[in-house]
């Protein structure tokens, strides 16, 4: 099958990688993007015409930014590239793709999802107050408009991106008013051996965290958060915690960052009927694959943290993996030095992510503790206290249920910001383990859809 | 194995089993129903939610009144409010010659109690100018509305269950029969329940137990579309529906007060049987924001956030398979509502539990008998 029709979906670090590799092999991918220009998350590129460098824009990873972005460059009249093209739903064999406000189908024999990942957040009291953003919005704030998201700025939450935002908000010259993070120290200790299978990376995320000290920045370990302190007409004010010895502090500013880490984008694999599994590690559910990238369904690929949250190197590597795999599947002849040398080094990888994981938990107990009165799902406005109503007086167990009864989800995030954590509230009011609840069902269309389409011939 | 007895076992835990398990125990009837998943989570919880009595088969509309009058005592009756609006509904259509057809039915006796009124040119623009100018007439039903499909079967069967009903999720009937005076109920995992009587509510599966009992109906299934925008301020409280020969026209449309609008209509999909699903197909979604944008022009500034499908089971005469089997005594039927059975859910289950305990009924349904599919003997 030399005509396979191969769409990637994502042009970050595994889309692009993987659509070098079909390439080198004699295929043509069409490679779709919703942004823009290529990159990704992390190598997003900036919009034509910007010039700022390499290292004021990446930092440490600019070799990397720039030697993906050359490959790029070099591939993009040689593939079928579409940006600003949001793949919006599927059937199978069919994306249903929309861009600048028109609507395409484009065919497909095999797919490969690299659609990478967002921020996982869990709410606190508060946290619907103008002035909170996610830690990866923070981020964006800063990369794209070079604008912080307020004067002071209180980042909160736990995992690398914390560190990382937060020193990068330094660099900029912005006030960190502290950083708050909810893993204790003691969780990284007995993490170490997992995290030192890179020890590179580690090295750099202590060198983040000793920047941080440096500037004199306040950073507090092991805290609760407990509320997001303002009100309507003023936003943000500030964050009351529980400090790691127990006291109760509060910090004031006027904008706060949170997250906890990543959560995959799994939405096409969902509606293409990819099996998913439940991470133990992470407490989360992504899409099932076997080592090289092949899901459930024949012909659908995922690679990247679209996949598996281990990062942008591991990406590149999963990429350049999934193109290998699916010229196995194509019959064509692979080399499996190549195969095993990204094999080998994911493996690694998974073992930091696994440190990572163990290191900066998912704050599970969190949901448990939120008041009746905290807002859960922040597009349809529902609490902590309507959602468990449905599981106590209407006996919703399941996610589904829950959202059905109760809106939590139905909003215009499709449960990108709250599933999660709309998981944990259910299980912890029926009293059983987070992945005896479900999983919130994906539903076109993946991201929301103007009504002003047009259909345009494919 | 203990087999559990009761005087009526229903099958199929929707909108209609799970109405009658209510009115039969306030009948005092001893009531199992049984679920293959979970109560009401296919056509009754997904579908759009129109509580409209306008536009039915005339012969329909005095089962539509008595439901319609539940409809308006509902918070009272099962104490859950079901988000019921009678905000009115609007049936309009795209031609002259089609307004005398709407006139025609607003003038049938048995549409006396809907008080329809027929808008057109400068009271149309009055009171409609939101709507498109293909937009040429409608006929205006000032009681009826819309309701939150979600939440309507299942609050049924919690007040069924304060009355005493037994409600059992997860249970799939495999086997119904017959024996001497009392039927025998089998599950998929082997359990048995006995009744008097036996109810099939089963929706769009309706038909497989039918069959059992020699009484094959030639039911289809098809998956209505829906999709809903992200919220707007609350301005549209009239449910609006297009009325027209041509399917790819036909579009209804309701705002919820949260502000978010719900729309369906168009193509229908095939659903998947085998695993139980009613996908959406990308080309109904495009239909409907087109046909929307005709519609009410307005709505071209909005997102669509959501869709979805459901399974729902149709006959040839777009009529239901209400009553007594035409065959074994004690057996009941309603099942196959055709893409409109929200609204007269409750009503189906009071009219089944009059039925059922009293061997008549006051409102006509012999329309609905499943004797009219038998076969020549
Ligand atoms: C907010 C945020 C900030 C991060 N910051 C850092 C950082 O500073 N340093 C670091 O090391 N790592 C960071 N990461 C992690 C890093 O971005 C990832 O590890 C890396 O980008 C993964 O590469 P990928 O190719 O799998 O996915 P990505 O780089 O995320 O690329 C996925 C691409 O898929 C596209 N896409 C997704 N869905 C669709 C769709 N339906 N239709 C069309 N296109 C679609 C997206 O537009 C995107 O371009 C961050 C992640 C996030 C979410
Ligand atoms: C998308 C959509 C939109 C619609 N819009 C409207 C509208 O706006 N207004 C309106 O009036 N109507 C509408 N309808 C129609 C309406 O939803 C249905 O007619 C009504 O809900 C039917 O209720 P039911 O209880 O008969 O069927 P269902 O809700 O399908 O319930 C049947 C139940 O029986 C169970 N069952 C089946 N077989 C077995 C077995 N062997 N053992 C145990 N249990 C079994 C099933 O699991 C199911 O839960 C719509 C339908 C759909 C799908």
């Amino acid at each position: 099958m030399a005509t396979a029709r191969v769409v990637i979906v994502g042009a970050g670090p595994a889309g692009v990688r993987c659509a070098e590799t079909l390439l080198a092999a004699g295929i043509k991918p069409i490679l779709i993007d919703e942004n823009r220009r290529d990159g990704g998350q992390i190598y997003r590129r900036q919009p034509e015409g910007f010039t700022r460098d390499y290292a004021t824009l990446y930092g440490r990873e600019a070799a990397k930014a720039q030697d993906l972005h050359q490959s790029f460059d070099r591939l993009r009249e040689a593939i079928d590239y579409r940006p600003d093209t949001l793949v919006w739903n599927l059937t199978p064999g069919q994306l249903c793709c929309v861009s600048q406000g028109r609507h395409r189908t484009v065919d497909y024999d095999a797919l490969i999802l690299c659609t990478g990942a967002t921020d996982r957040l869990m709410p606190i009291e508060g946290w619907h107050l103008a002035g909170t953003y996610s830690l990866g919005g923070a981020q964006i704030a800063l990369k794209n408009q070079a604008v912080s998201i307020g004067h002071r700025v209180v980042f909160m939450g736990s995992g690398p991106l914390l560190y990382l935002v937060a020193s990068q908000y330094v660099k900029a010259g912005a006030e960190v008013a502290a950083v708050l993070d909810t893993s204790p120290l003691s969780l990284r200790l007995k993490a170490l051996p997992k995290l030192l299978a890179r020890p590179g990376v580690l090295f750099t995320g202590i060198k983040l965290l000793a920047q941080l000290y440096r500037a004199k920045v306040a950073v507090h370990l092991g805290i609760k958060p407990l509320q997001v302190l303002g009100d309507a007409s003023q936003g943000v004010m500030g964050v009351r915690f529980t400090t790691g010895s127990g006291r109760t502090a509060t910090v004031q500013a006027d904008a706060v960052a949170l997250g906890y880490h990543l959560r995959p984008e799994t939405q096409l694999g969902d509606l293409a009927g990819c099996a998913m599994a439940f991470d133990q590690a992470s407490s989360q559910w992504w899409l099932a694959t076997d080592d090289a990238g092949r899901t459930s369904v024949k012909g659908v690929y995922a690679a990247g943290d679209g996949a598996k949250i281990r990062g942008a190197d591991a990406a590149e590597h999963a990429g350049r993996l999934v193109a290998l795999a699916l010229l196995e599947d194509l019959q064509q002849p692979v080399s499996s030095a190549l195969r095993d040398g990204h094999q080998q080094a994911l493996a690694v990888m998974d073992q930091f992510r696994l440190g990572l994981a163990q290191a900066f938990p998912w704050p599970s107990e969190q949901a448990k503790a939120l008041p009746d009165s905290a807002i859960v799902c922040r597009c349809e406005m529902i609490s902590a206290g309507e959602l468990r109503r449905t599981v106590n007086e209407k006996g919703a167990c399941e996610v589904n249920r829950a959202k059905a009864f109760s809106r939590v989800g139905m909003g215009r995030c499709q449960g990108r910001y709250c599933a999660h954590a709309g998981a944990e509230v259910i299980a912890a009011a029926a009293g059983v383990q987070v992945q005896e609840v479900g999983r919130q069902r994906g539903q076109a269309p993946v991201k929301p859809l103007s009504m002003l389409i047009e259909e345009v011939a494919p | 194995m203990t087999v559990q007895k009761t005087d009526v076992v229903i099958v199929g835990g929707g909108l209609m089993g799970s109405a009658a398990a209510f009115f039969l125990r306030r009948r005092g009837q001893s009531v199992i129903l049984l679920e293959r998943d979970q109560i009401g989570q296919y056509a009754s919880g997904v579908n759009f939610g129109n509580v409209r009595r306008q536009g039915r088969f005339l012969g329909q509309l005095a089962l539509a009144n008595r439901s319609w009058a539940l409809w308006k005592r509902l918070p009272e009756l099962i104490d859950d409010d079901l988000e019921f609006i009678p905000s009115g509904h609007m049936r309009v259509c795209y031609r002259e010659d089609e307004i005398a057809e709407l006139e025609a039915y607003a003038a049938a006796p048995e549409a006396a109690q809907l008080d329809l009124r027929i808008y057109r040119g400068a009271e149309l623009l009055q009171r409609f100018g939101f709507l498109g100018p293909d937009v040429k007439g409608g006929s205006y039903a000032p009681h009826d509305g819309h309701a939150n499909p979600r939440l309507a079967a299942p609050a049924f069967a919690r007040a069924a269950t304060r009355l005493g009903a037994r409600i059992e999720e997860r249970t799939e009937v495999a086997d119904v029969q017959k024996v001497g005076g009392d039927f025998h109920v089998t599950t998929t995992d082997g359990r048995q329940f006995q009744s008097a009587q036996l109810l099939i509510t089963a929706g769009a599966w309706g038909q497989k137990l039918s069959a059992q009992f020699g009484e094959p109906v030639p039911l289809d299934t098809h998956g209505p579309q829906m999709a809903v925008t992200e919220p707007v301020p609350y301005a549209l409280p009239t449910v609006i529906g297009v009325y027209t020969k041509i399917p790819e026209e036909v579009i209804y449309f309701r705002q919820i007060p949260r502000g978010n609008i719900v729309i369906g209509g168009g193509y229908r999909s095939k659903p998947d049987m085998l695993n139980r699903r009613a996908y959406v197909e990308p080309r109904s979604i495009l239909n409907q924001v087109s046909q929307m944008r005709r519609l009410l022009p307005g709505v071209g500034n909005l997102n669509i956030i959501r869709v979805w499908s459901g399974i729902e089971g149709y006959l040839p005469d777009s009529l239901p398979v209400m009553g007594p089997s035409g065959t074994v005594d004690g057996l009941f039927y309603a099942f196959g509502f055709c893409g409109h059975g929200f609204q007269l859910g409750p009503g189906v289950g009071d009219v089944m539990a009059e039925l059922l305990s009293t061997g008549s009924t006051s409102t006509p349904i012999a329309p609905f008998s499943i004797t009219r599919f038998a076969l020549p003997a």
